[in-house]
């Protein structure tokens, strides 16, 4: 993900170009008709409602009636709402289980696929292999999450019996019902369903990695640890920064599987940001305080994707300029 | 076994780790096709003794899964087709056109993209009652056409940016308009993007929860996700259930998976560094 390719038009694309083919002003402005269905219906399906739930946070509204002004009364309340902090303290879990395990256990096993079962055993096993790896990802979420709270299940589940059956009945657990547990086992569950895509994308960026490159450290007697650290992992830098904006974005968006597996309990454990808005608009109906919640989660989505796309934006630049 | 440990740790290593992944689809094929006595009598854990079927016809019947299937289907095949074309459309003047202010048009599609469906539900929501399009399939295909469209409009423009302007000049001078040369020329062209796009779109929506779970109340409307995501969240299915909704969720999914596992491993790379 990057505009890079469309900055200005000028500077990558300039020196191609004849000066002679370049059409007059005339007709080039003409396309923007062509953007006109798209323009409307943004404004209409993503623009005015943004606005608008951003006007309501500023309001007292139960969803009937006119909203009353209250200014910046819910974001104040929102300092004070210890269920507010917690469902943001939630969301670095799921950080860390969506973004940060992913994206490392991700590489390990790209570097491992490519560098080593792909030259040892051929590239069918390979792509069997991530195949395998890949598919939770284009399951929906909420059979996901019917698959694994039916693992996880406490009397009957599939994970206790296999615990009582190896003999270690004693670390049968209710998984998701208990308070100190669920939070760490939902986790688990998002691992399961985000790895197969940095797994797919570093794969892809690996096969723009220069064999030549490999070679020739492995003849100065680089080992396979120190060509990873210091060809592999500079090479695609653009990927992993690709990959940790997109799996934080993600992992802050988390609502289906939340949904699903534990409903944001039990009391309270597993709430994040986003199914507590879902809660405080549509079970609550305090429409003006779940407008102020996803709001605030906006605001950090769109800071963090403005950090990632620039830094990604660096990383390729610096990258081009390597080259040539 | 040991032998094989010793001699290829790394490809035993990975067959474990894609076990793994692929276990839990195993279990619940397994589990899906035994009797709810025989589920109560060996657990989880055996294989099933015969192949029992009416666990998956029931749960079929008493959640009408035919229609869900529709309903999914309807909603994602027109999502899939109209995002693709608004992208065209959208891309064709950005990415070829290079209209005015272009950067800025880009940078609101990304932006667009990335913003979080909570932001917007509750406006969506209450507008759609007002225009009387609650608790209707096309309510749901308007909202995810937009929303797809903004990550297309941005994958198609970049992919276009970079489109042989040669061919585009030789038709303008042959006597082509704008709307012939998009549909004549820059789509046949672009084609493998656009099956890529098409094949995202329609699982991406396929996969929704949200959305579909604030617009779709009426159960001849929803989807296979939001129907089997309440009846999860209600608490009310036996284990038995449980599997058959599983397995009818999960079979879906591999079916697309198996006829689109090219398009998509490397679509995925596309979109992501492009």
């Amino acid at each position: 993900m990057t505009v890079t390719v469309e900055q200005d038009g000028g500077r990558r694309v300039t020196g191609r170009h004849h000066p002679a083919t370049r059409s007059p002003r005339r007709p080039r402005d003409s396309y923007a008709l062509f953007l006109l269905p798209g323009v409307l219906a943004f404004l209409a399906i993503v623009v005015v409602p943004f606005l608008m739930n951003t006007g309501v946070s500023f309001t007292d509204w139960r969803g009937v009636g006119s909203p009353e002004w209250t200014g910046l009364a819910n974001y104040r309340d929102l300092l004070d709402d210890s269920e507010f902090w917690a469902s943001f303290r939630h969301s670095l879990f799921m950080v860390v289980a969506m973004a940060a395990v992913p994206t490392v256990v991700g590489l390990v096993l790209a570097a491992a696929l490519f560098d080593y079962i792909g030259r040892h055993y051929g590239s069918r096993v390979v792509a069997v292999l991530r195949a395998c790896l890949y598919l939770p990802q284009v399951l929906p979420i909420a059979v996901a999450g019917i698959v694994w709270s039916w693992i996880l299940a406490p009397d009957n589940g599939s994970l206790n019996e296999l615990l009582k059956a190896i003999g270690l009945g004693s670390w049968q657990q209710d998984w998701l019902g208990d308070p100190d547990l669920a939070l760490y086992s939902v986790m688990g569950v998002m691992v399961w369903v985000q790895i197969g895509f940095p797994l797919v994308v570093f794969m892809a960026g690996l096969q723009r990695v220069d064999p030549q490159l490999h070679e020739a450290a492995e003849l100065d007697g680089a080992g396979w640890w120190r060509r990873f650290w210091h060809i592999t992992l500079p090479q695609i830098r653009p990927e992993t920064y690709v990959v940790l904006v997109w799996c934080t974005i993600a992992a802050l968006k988390v609502f289906g599987a939340v949904y699903v597996l534990t409903k944001g309990g039990p009391g309270g454990a597993t709430n994040v940001p986003s199914y507590f808005s879902f809660t405080t608009f549509f079970e609550k109906t305090q429409v003006g305080y779940g407008a102020a919640i996803s709001t605030v989660l906006t605001v950090i989505i769109l800071v963090l994707a403005l950090i990632g796309l620039k830094f990604q934006t660096r990383a390729e630049d610096a990258e081009e300029g390597g080259r040539t | 076994m040991t032998t094989a440990i010793r001699r290829s740790p790394v490809l035993v290593a990975m067959c474990i780790a894609a076990l793994f992944m692929v276990i839990p689809f195993l279990i619940v094929a397994v589990n899906a096709v035994k009797s709810p006595t025989e589920y109560s009598r060996n657990g989880p854990l055996s294989l099933p003794e015969g192949l029992y079927l009416d666990g998956l016809k029931d749960f079929w019947e008493r959640v009408d899964y035919g229609q869900k299937l529709i309903n999914s289907l309807l909603i994602s095949g027109a999502v899939a087709v109209l995002a693709a074309v608004l992208s065209i459309l959208n891309a064709y003047a950005i990415g070829i056109g290079r209209i005015k202010g272009r950067t800025w048009v880009l940078a609101f599609f990304v932006l667009a993209n990335m913003l979080p469906q909570e932001a917007l539900v509750y406006p969506i929501y209450y507008l759609s009652k007002e225009v009387g399009l609650y608790d209707t399939r096309l309510s749901v295909i308007i909202v995810f056409t937009v929303i797809q469209a903004a990550f297309g409009t941005y994958l198609l423009s970049s992919v276009l940016g970079q489109f042989p302007r040669e061919i585009i000049e030789a038709a303008r001078i042959d006597g082509a308009d704008k709307w012939q040369v998009l549909w004549r020329i820059v789509v046949p062209v672009s084609r493998p993007t656009i099956g890529v796009l098409l094949v995202f779109f329609f699982i991406w929506t396929w996969n929704e929860f949200l959305l579909p779970l604030v617009m779709l109340i009426s159960n001849d409307n929803q989807t296979v996700s939001v129907a089997l995501g309440v009846l999860q969240g209600q608490r009310l299915m036996d284990a038995t259930m449980t599997n058959a909704a599983a397995l009818l969720g999960v079979l879906p999914a591999i079916v697309f998976f198996l006829v689109f596992q090219r398009t998509l491993t490397r679509g995925i790379a596309v979109g992501a560094v492009k």
